[in-house]
């Protein structure tokens, strides 16, 4: 076989895995909605305790770091539109700059690639040891269908968790910008938020929580698709869990921008 | 004395026997990984109360056979029945009441990490029934006596050691009362003692349960001690099934291989050997 053809045969081998995994992650949502919709009527429904274990993981356990990120982000974007917009002389312009692209870019963004490296991955990495331990053949083999018992909560706690913590970031990064504004144009901290709260409309909040929420979806998703097609072990749990985390962050980008070019202009 | 005696397991044709004394039933089962056969023409039967052993050296498609079974897998054709029901083509919602009557214990015990030895044991139960808590919690107790395991309710799998883990997997697998169990090799990679005890343990609850049982494993030693009935499977063929002394007297080479740990050795064509070098491939 030449190298052209196997080359071709690569990328076509490539493609027919790619859509397999979109397929495979497509019948995973909506069997969790199945789930989630009918799962009583089949006496097996998806179980709040189960919901909640996944919210904790997933949401309170990770919002430290979200809130510190988010914070940090706030003032730097405080920095930086101070710095450009200085060279106009319309530096007190800072909070349209700050307003918008916190509520609806970077407080979205910047949870959903928190929540994907440290949510996404462990959930890649809990199914992939599943499933070489056997423990997700187990569940098939006592009657409990794995989707219903392992993905409908992880995904129901993501869909409310990352917008709540969202919603929880956007609060944080402007707190963090406005105490840069207060320091350098010595605007004060309930100006900066009078002036925020003027600018910003609800459909600036609704665009920023609507992405967060198809953030969390892709999040679970694709580490649910990674997890379950580990194979070899250790070395591919590793792998698939890498594989997740990026998959997950490029997701989310090019989701983003997608929302942004449709919403946006 | 076994419930089932020999003479009995070596009767006639099983596919004639009623519906209720058949536990499961394979017929014409076919299978592929890709391109390569892995199971041809499989037909057997396991009948009520009985334990059949299904032995083979690696490769001999054991494996595939038991996730063929426990309906993992989709058989190329073929059918399956489990207690009368065809597993491959009922309905999922009944498949999934169909699998609350029969027990896995599989190869490494596939308890969940995260959850305590005794909510593993309680899990069948917290799904499928609507038993109050404190009910389910004697059960699991009850199970763990059962595979003297009491007191070991509120440790973690980690913390348990290989043959433990074995003991915690039968306790689940045997928590709904199944009526047929299925063990994947069970007394792998155990010490010789603790072997036995599970070998004894899976005696036990045939008798006590009077459950039917299927056991995988290619460990010569345990098979001859709780078999009613060997099966021996040799590169996805069914070589004999037979009782075990039927089995030890057999004639057939491969078997006699299997049985004395004799390598098998093949003559190798030497236009064969030369486009595998060269091009790779078995």
């Amino acid at each position: 076989m030449t190298p052209v053809i196997q080359r071709i045969e690569r990328i076509g081998q490539a493609t027919t895995s790619g859509v397999q995994e979109l397929g495979h992650a497509a019948m995973l949502f909506l069997e969790s909605l199945f789930w989630v919709a009918f799962g009583r009527l089949h006496r097996q429904p998806v179980r709040l305790s189960a919901i909640i274990r996944q919210a904790m993981e997933i949401g309170i356990t990770a919002l430290p770091i979200i809130l510190v990120m988010n914070g940090t982000i706030g003032m730097m974007l405080a920095i930086q539109g101070i710095y450009t917009l200085r060279t106009f002389g319309a530096e007190q312009q800072v909070v349209f700059g700050v307003a918008f692209s916190v509520v609806r870019e970077f407080a979205p963004l910047i949870t959903g690639i928190l929540v994907a490296g440290r949510s996404g991955s462990s959930l890649a990495a809990r199914l992939g040891t599943m499933k070489i331990n056997q423990e997700i053949d187990a569940l098939t083999v006592m009657g409990i269908d794995p989707t219903r018992f392992l993905v409908a909560p992880a995904l129901i706690a993501s869909l409310v968790m990352v917008p709540l913590m969202t919603f929880m970031a956007m609060g944080i990064a402007m707190l963090g910008a406005g105490f840069y504004v207060q320091i350098d144009l010595g605007m004060s901290l309930p100006a900066f938020f009078d002036e925020s709260f003027r600018i910003l409309r609800v459909n600036d909040l609704a665009h920023g929580l609507g992405k967060s929420g198809l953030f969390a979806l892709e999040i679970v998703l694709v580490g649910v698709v990674n997890g379950a097609s580990v194979t070899g072990g250790a070395e591919g749990v590793g792998r698939l869990t890498t594989r997740s985390v990026v998959q997950a962050i490029s997701a989310i980008i090019v989701t983003d921008m997608i929302f942004a070019f449709i919403l946006t202009r | 004395m076994s419930p089932i005696s020999n003479q009995r397991a070596s009767g006639s044709d099983p596919f004639s026997r009623p519906v209720e004394e058949v536990a499961v039933s394979v017929r014409d089962l076919v299978t592929h990984y890709g391109d390569r056969k892995i199971l041809k023409d499989i037909s057997l039967a396991v009948r009520a109360g009985e334990i059949l052993v299904i032995m083979g050296g690696s490769g001999s498609g054991k494996t595939t056979l038991l996730n063929h079974l426990l309906g993992l897998l989709q058989p190329t054709s073929g059918s399956i029945r489990i207690l009368g029901q065809d597993i491959n083509a009922i309905a999922k919602r009944d498949l999934s009441r169909l699998r609350q009557k029969i027990g896995v214990a599989f190869q490494g015990g596939a308890l969940f990490s995260s959850m305590t030895v005794g909510e593993n044991i309680m899990l069948p139960l917290r799904e499928h029934t609507d038993l109050a808590v404190s009910t389910m919690e004697i059960m699991a107790r009850l199970k763990l006596e059962v595979v003297d395991l009491a007191g070991f309710e509120n440790l973690m799998p980690a913390e348990l050691s290989g043959g433990m883990i074995k003991r915690a997997a039968f306790a689940r697998a045997i928590i709904m009362d199944p009526k047929i169990l299925f063990c994947d090799e069970p007394s792998a990679g155990l010490d010789p003692v603790v072997a036995a005890a599970i070998d004894e343990l899976i005696l036990r609850l045939r008798d006590a349960m009077g459950m039917s049982v299927v056991v995988v494993t290619h460990e010569l030693e345990s098979a001859f001690k709780i078999a009613d009935r060997i099966c021996v499977l040799d590169r996805g063929t069914i070589l004999a099934i037979d009782t075990v002394e039927n089995i030890r007297r057999s004639d057939n080479e491969r078997i006699q291989d299997l049985l004395n740990r004799r390598i098998e050795r093949t003559e190798l064509d030497p236009e064969e050997y030369l486009r595998r070098l060269t091009e790779g491939g078995t």
